[in-house]
């Protein structure tokens, strides 16, 4: 079976973000009120060949925290789908 | 003999000469090492330079941590071998885990391209063995990404054992890093990593030799390793 990863990853809670925090800076200037806790994060996707979802599962989230993020700093969420 | 200090190379390095030359101006012999090749030459000290290697995709240091190179470099700072991260080879240590903690990007988000004060903290490492502590340098930092940051356990460990070695001058911590850290040692003091290029300060024609006194020490460290 074939699935297709998306993984989402974002500085940890109470690590401080200046691009997160630089972003909601800018957003009275362009009229947006009322937005708060801006966080900025990268996100991946890719395909995986595994014999079933659990096992997809355990390489996507290995490759995540061995190399997509630095688990000193970062954390990852997944999101898996059968295609 | 000179001690023979190798200086690794990888795709995107760009201060390897400047290691080179300088290491070389206090008496040791500088070794080239290529990123693909998986052992050290029988050098007696690694030097990680600065620049971008793999182009910092990812995360600074992030990939070149895969390099084959980097299994022996682990090994030979695991046996004790003087191994020092300048820069994008601090941030290649933190990757590594040859030293905790990690590189974020600098706290106001800019480039930072200028000479800095720092003071000696600590003289428990084959990089500061030679200075005092206290002892005022003027270095360059080049980065953008040198905002040290570790969590509360590591930096008490890091503050009591004696590990921090650099740290920004009162008034200056340019990158927000915590407890104004510029440089760290492991546990045993053999590898160090700090942001400010001491390669770039080892001259009064580049405005300062301040980081003589460092790349003396590794120097020294790497006779003495050679020895053993």
């Amino acid at each position: 079976m074939r699935f297709r990863a998306r993984v989402e990853v974002q500085l940890r809670p109470g690590i401080a973000d200046p691009e997160g925090a630089t972003i909601e800076r800018a957003l009275p200037a362009l009229g947006f009120d009322g937005v708060a806790h801006v966080r900025a994060g990268r996100s991946f996707s890719f395909e995986v060949d595994a014999p079933d979802e659990g096992a997809a599962r355990t390489t996507a989230t290995e490759l995540a925290d061995r190399l997509l993020a630095n688990p000193v700093i970062e954390q990852s969420r997944l999101e898996l789908e059968a295609i | 003999m000179a001690p023979r200090i190798g200086v690794v190379v990888f795709p995107g390095s760009n201060c390897e000469h400047d290691v080179v030359q300088a290491v070389e101006a206090v008496g040791a012999e500088g070794v080239l090492l290529w990123h693909g090749d998986a052992h050290l030459r029988g050098v007696d000290a690694v030097v990680l330079p600065g620049g971008f290697a793999h182009g910092d995709y990812l995360r600074p240091g992030a990939l070149a941590r895969f390099s084959p190179v980097m299994e022996a470099v682990n090994d030979f700072a695991r046996s004790g071998g003087p191994v020092v991260g300048i820069c994008n080879g601090f941030q290649v240590l933190t990757e590594a885990g040859l030293l905790p903690g990690a590189l974020q990007k600098n706290g106001r988000l800019r480039f930072l391209c200028q000479p800095v004060r720092l003071v000696v903290t600590s003289t428990s490492s084959v990089l500061t063995c030679g200075a005092a502590v206290g002892d005022e340098l003027v270095m360059p930092i080049n980065h953008f990404s040198g905002n040290y940051t570790c969590d509360a356990d590591t930096l008490h460990r890091l503050q009591t054992e004696n590990r921090i070695v650099l740290r920004y001058a009162d008034g200056e911590n340019p990158n927000g890093s915590i407890d104004a850290i510029a440089g760290i040692a492991n546990e045993a003091g053999n590898v160090v990593g700090l942001m400010p290029h001491p390669e770039r300060a080892s001259s009064t024609l580049l405005g300062s030799e301040d980081g003589l006194v460092l790349l003396r020490s590794l120097v020294s460290a790497a006779a003495t390793s050679a020895a053993a």
